[in-house]
């Protein structure tokens, strides 16, 4: 490196003052050319990651002027809004007015914050969704998706103590429901709700609470988990999916500077840029239109954020007779299993994942080739019907807004949910495995008998054919570099020796599970079956057969002998 | 130079043996070259778009620091919409142009030949491995802990139990007075008057009329302490059915008033506000989970997630006239609780 | 003597005067003096068309005498002109066919004859009359107190802004955005349909006339002070658009991103 420009003799000593205080030399060579595959499904995460900078932002400015306490203050008479003028409320609600109104850009931090907070949610979500159907939670990153499933519990924490925080009727409601569910809790629920409160709701307590929980107590953990989440992703490095020079031995891709460094900082950038131009343009969250807590007023479209609307629609279709006492003690099924018993399996099932795939597979390698979803025909049936159950319970919380929207009777929204709850997850399911193995056997169609170009060619013996275009290796790599998994066979009751084998229930528990996920499958064509569909061809048009291997190659391709 | 490189080392470490049921990678595809690498007229287009976001974007920047100055918050709400138009616009476009401008500065271009690089097992080698267990026995060992299992049992006990002297004062402060019987009663008496909600005007009974409803708070609820927590259980819905469609339950003859009942307004499911009447079927709908209650029947529940009835004020009028309650309600108002049914010690209730 | 001196002197003179007098003082009272606080008045020929008009259009559901059919339609007597002003004004009567409740549509009379058909079914039985413009004028009213009034009374039906919401088995309160002054003061004091009914005991005038202040508040400026509004129905449709707009647009830029540059 030349040191005889300025920039070059300042760079190189900058580079010095660092690497003899902390070994940098050391850092730069292991990550500045670090690889990281590109592909636009990679990027969910980092809208979650970028919208969390975000709410910090602008979660930051809000501090400047919220004020978290309860105590009651009379709005000014002559100051904007003019509905809220001379109305008591707590100084919670009266400091998000006056930043709404009295703040320059401060009802456009709101709107940043709020929107920021959706898409946060929305990210995780979908980056969640990304990674179970690209099975990239399979060892070694099991532990990956425990980090970053305990981030979508923080995250869910995390909006729900901030839009609770101005103090308004809405938000105020889903604290009274909060605290019903609470005290619905047997033996304990009416000290859970006193522990909540500081007391009978709704106390003087419950903001200034939230506030720390929000600002102080969840980011940190948020923060130290994000942090974990990424140092994991750089250890295990990032995974890729199948294609041509892939193997689960490298990572292909571009290097981390320059190339990483603009298009993820690129992207950085539009993130802030969509929220902004949302938090401009699109109302969110106007509080003054609900007006500051009291428990008397509701109003119509009483719903959570989009993200707790799954707990809201369990609550909605859960019939109310199964609430019972025993020995005069009232134990509310009618609450607890929407509340806790569903959203607890549910999430069980979601967070315990890789670890029931791993037991059913017994695969105990590392992987870091990704699965196209349609190999997994099982995993992506399971994950589509999980998916289909929190849907259906958001659209069962919503039930009042179809109601108006379509012209429909609540009353029926409600039974047709609570069937579709019941019955749609399987539905989906059957429907997703069967879609996956279609799509299994077209690819081993396609393999072994190339694309349909939309040629006929009539032979002189009368024959027609239609001429198909074999696969380039590149092309058919991808359609063929997948694991058969095999389900576990089914063990023997007894030994080689005829003696009772003690872990054969376990065994067959395995097997049983293993064959639920791994019997119905289709498995990757052979370069022994693409020679026999060869051969067929060969055999079935003679002669012509080499016609039609020349005049439907084109282009740069090499002999396709194999 | 590190271990990078543009051709492919097929097999590594973590691959799977090679078979030959199984295809061989093809290798990558190569190197297909952008406009801006074979043209430099290509190239130089790019890095005048390029440029060009940026301006665009420096150019949004100072329109929103302009917009703080432009608009006052002090000249009605149209200013309020253009401030947080202006300041917002400028801080977007902003930061979306820079976002463009460094992805197309990417994509155009940097250098876009793909780079190779090797994976490496995350399981140590067995070499490592034993060191590393050697290392943890000899500490063990050293700490003595194996052979001592008095220190060990004593180490967890310790250790166990130190949390609970911040914990037992954290977790016994939150509930302020842990009275959880005062959620049993509310400050409706005998002779407590029905007032409207919120402005605590008088109510007579010739001013219900059928079809009417009434939002109620006790007479008096400006005075106590605690008004929300007191307001949060005392509301009642004040509704008037002809007395031919009123079923009066046995035992409350005398808590209605001439086809004027009383019901408490807090849910029996989650405790949202129970508001709306439906006038023509004389049912109240709760919005939050659509919970419907009968009021020409005692409240009882006809659809919807709550499983009890709405608690029921009874009701008389007072000598000068106006409606006043004749006792509290005769159970918890809102949502169950493990308790609610149990007698509380020292109340014959 | 001049003609105008012989005038003057007219025995009919005074009479004239008088007459002048009295229309000078009658017309600078009707300038000055403040509106009129006295409900609308119908004459006898409004009655007589009105009746006409109801036995032509609504007698078939309401009864000859407007004494309603069990099972078919209510009653209508003593529900006062201002209830009939309401439901033919807003179209909802006459009612084109069976549904859980009357929707709005376009009305099917004119503002002469509504007024002949409330004139007619007001003298049926004493009921509340079509109010007065005054009272349902919204610059006299506060629109704070309003939304104290409404918040309690009536967002839990209608949404907090009025945008509208469900009742049970198919019925639902309307969006109020489009409704006129005096149509939300009728509403309110005759409760049409499942909608209770607010007397002037439970709501006063000027409560009311507070409620429909609030309401027209909500469609100036303010109401768009952040941006668009998305149907003011809340968090539910925050979400749709967060997902639509929000990750559509950044999928959308990601997918951008990692495409391979031509």
């Amino acid at each position: 490196m030349t040191t005889t420009t300025p920039a070059a003799k300042a760079a190189a000593a900058t580079g010095d003052f660092f690497d003899t205080r902390i070994g940098a030399a050391k850092l730069v060579k292991e990550f500045a050319r670090k690889v990281f595959p590109d592909h636009w499904s990679f990027m969910l995460g980092e809208i979650a990651l970028y919208s969390f900078i975000v709410l910090l932002l602008s979660g930051t400015f809000l501090t400047m002027f919220f004020v978290p306490s309860m105590t009651e203050v009379h709005y000014p008479v002559d100051a904007l809004p003019t509905t809220m003028r001379g109305v008591e409320m707590s100084e919670a609600f009266a400091s998000t007015l006056h930043m709404s109104f009295h703040v320059r850009g401060g009802l456009l931090m709101r709107q940043i914050h709020h929107w920021a907070a959706l898409l946060f949610m929305a990210a995780i979500v979908t980056h969640m969704m990304r990674v179970f159907f690209t099975g990239a939670f399979r060892k070694p990153r099991e532990l990956n998706w425990f980090v970053g499933f305990t981030l979508l519990i923080l995250g869910l924490a995390a909006g729900f103590t901030g839009y609770s925080l101005p103090d308004d009727v809405l938000s105020g409601n889903g604290l009274r429901i909060a605290d019903g569910v609470a005290k619905s809790i047997p033996i304990l629920g009416s000290y859970v709700s006193f522990a909540l409160f500081g007391g009978e709701f709704p106390g003087h307590v419950i903001i200034p609470r939230l506030f720390t929980a929000h600002i102080l107590l969840v980011p940190a953990l948020i923060l130290s988990l994000v942090a974990v989440h990424l140092i994991l992703v750089v250890v295990h490095k990032h995974t890729q999916y199948p294609g041509p020079g892939r193997t689960n031995s490298n990572v292909v891709g571009y290097p981390l500077f320059p190339v990483y460094m603009a298009k993820a900082g690129g992207f950085f950038f539009v993130v802030f840029g969509v929220l902004a131009i949302m938090g401009a343009t699109l109302s969110i969250n106007n509080v003054w239109n609900y007006g500051p807590f009291d428990p008397s007023p509701v109003s119509a479209g009483a719903q959570p954020d989009w993200y707790m609307l799954f707990l809201e629609g369990a609550l909605r279709l859960m019939p109310g007779q199964t609430e019972f006492v025993v020995a005069g003690y009232t134990v509310p099924l009618n609450i607890l299993v929407p509340g806790v018993v569903v959203p607890g399996i549910l999430f069980t099932l979601l967070g315990a994942y890789p670890i029931i795939e791993a037991y059913a597979s017994g695969d105990k390698r590392e992987h870091h080739l990704l699965d196209r979803p349609r190999n997994v025909p099982t995993r992506t049936g399971v994950g589509v019907a999980v998916l289909t159950a929190f849907i259906i319970l958001a659209a069962a919380g919503s039930n009042d807004l179809i109601a108006t929207h379509f012209k429909l009777s609540i009353n029926s929204i409600t039974w047709v949910f609570r069937v579709l709850f019941l019955v749609g997850p399987f539905i989906a399911f059957i429907i997703t495995k069967r879609m996956c193995l279609a799509l299994q056997r077209r690819d081993r169609d396609l393999v072994l008998h190339g694309y349909e170009t939309g040629r006929v060619v009539r032979f002189a013996s009368g024959e027609y054919i239609e001429v198909h275009q074999p696969l380039t290796p590149q092309e058919r790599w991808v359609l063929v570099d997948y694991d058969p998994h095999k389900p576990l066979p089914a063990p023997s009751e007894t030994n080689a020796r005829g003696v009772a084998r003690p872990d054969y229930k376990k065994l067959r528990r395995q097997s049983r599970l293993s064959h639920f996920f791994f019997a119905d499958r289709v498995d990757p064509v052979t370069p022994a079956e693409l020679e026999a569909a060869h051969a067929h061809h060969a055999s079935a048009h003679g002669s012509d057969h080499e016609l039609e291997h020349e005049t439907a190659t084109a282009g740069e391709l090499e002999s396709t002998s194999v | 130079m590190s271990n990078h490189s543009t051709e492919l080392e097929t097999r590594g470490e973590l691959d799977p043996a090679p078979s030959p049921e199984r295809f061989e990678n093809p290798g990558l595809p190569p190197h297909r070259p952008r406009l801006s690498d074979t043209s430099p007229e290509g190239s130089k287009r790019a890095e005048r778009q390029v440029a060009i976001i940026f301006g665009i974007s420096i150019l949004a920047t100072i329109a929103g620091v302009w917009g703080y100055f432009a608009f006052p918050m002090d000249a009605g709400v149209g200013n309020v919409r253009y401030s947080t138009l202006s300041i917002g616009l400028g801080l977007g476009i902003g930061m979306l142009g820079i976002g463009i401008a460094a992805v197309h500065w990417a994509k155009a271009l940097m250098s876009d030949v793909e780079v190779v690089d090797q994976r490496h097992p995350q399981r140590g080698d067995d070499a490592t491995r034993a060191a590393a267990v050697a290392d943890l026995q000899a500490g063990a060992k050293d700490s003595g802990i194996a052979r001592r299992p008095l220190l060990k049992g004593a180490l967890i006990t310790a250790v166990a139990i130190a949390p609970l002297s911040f914990l037992v004062p954290f977790v016994g402060n939150l509930g302020g007075s842990w009275n959880v019987n005062a959620m049993r009663h509310t400050m409706w008496r005998k002779g407590t008057r029905l007032a409207t909600d919120p402005d605590g005007r008088l109510i007579r009974p010739e001013m219900v009329t059928i079809g009417s409803v009434w939002h109620v708070i006790p007479d008096g609820l400006h005075e106590v302490d605690d008004v929300l927590a007191e307001k949060a259980k005392a509301i009642v819905l004040l509704v008037r059915l002809a007395p031919e469609d009123l079923k009066i339950l046995p035992g409350r003859e005398d808590w209605s008033y001439d086809g004027i009942v009383a019901y408490s307004k807090v849910c029996t499911h989650v405790g949202c506000p129970v508001a709306l009447y439906e006038q023509q079927t004389h049912h109240l709908l709760c919005p939050c989970h659509q919970s419907t209650f009968d009021v020409a029947d005692g409240a009882k529940v006809v659809f919807g997630p709550a499983k009890r009835a709405l608690p029921q004020l009874p009701i008389m009028v007072d000598d000068e006239g106006y409606l006043a309650a004749r006792d509290d309600f005769d159970e918890a108002v809102g949502p169950s609780t493990w308790e609610r049914q149990r007698p509380i010690r020292g109340e014959d209730y | 003597m001049t003609a105008l001196a012989r005038a003057r002197r007219h025995r009919l003179a005074p009479v004239l005067l008088m007459l002048l007098a009295l229309l000078a003082v009658g017309g600078v009272y009707a300038v000055v003096a403040p509106p009129a606080a006295v409900a609308e008045t119908y004459s006898a020929d409004d009655v007589a068309a009105g009746q006409k008009l109801f036995q032509a259009n609504c007698a078939s559901c309401h009864g000859a005498s407007a004494e309603g059919r069990d099972g078919v339609a209510p009653s209508l007597i003593g529900v006062g002109a201002a209830a009939v002003n309401f439901q033919v004004a807003t179209g909802r009567m006459p009612m084109a066919a069976q549904a859980p409740q009357a929707p709005t549509k376009t009305p099917q009379f004119n503002a002469e004859q509504i007024k002949q058909l409330a004139g007619w079914v007001a003298t049926l039985g004493p009921g509340p009359s079509v109010p007065t413009e005054d009272m349902v004028d919204p610059a006299r009213g506060d629109a704070a107190n309003g939304m104290l009034i409404f918040r309690t009374n009536c967002a839990m039906c209608h949404n907090a802004v009025g945008a509208g919401g469900a009742l049970s088995n198919g019925k639902y309160a309307p969006s109020l955005f489009e409704s006129t002054p005096t149509e939300i003061y009728e509403a309110m004091l005759t409760g049409p349909q499942s909608m209770p009914v607010f007397s002037d005991a439970n709501i006063t005038p000027e409560g009311k006339r507070d409620v429909i202040a609030y309401l027209m508040e909500q469609r100036t400026a303010q109401a768009g002070v952040g941006g668009a509004n998305l149907g003011a129905v809340g968090p539910v449709s925050e979400g749709l658009w967060v997902w639509v707009v929000g990750m559509g647009a950044l999928v959308a830029a990601a997918v951008w991103i990692g495409a391979k540059s031509s």
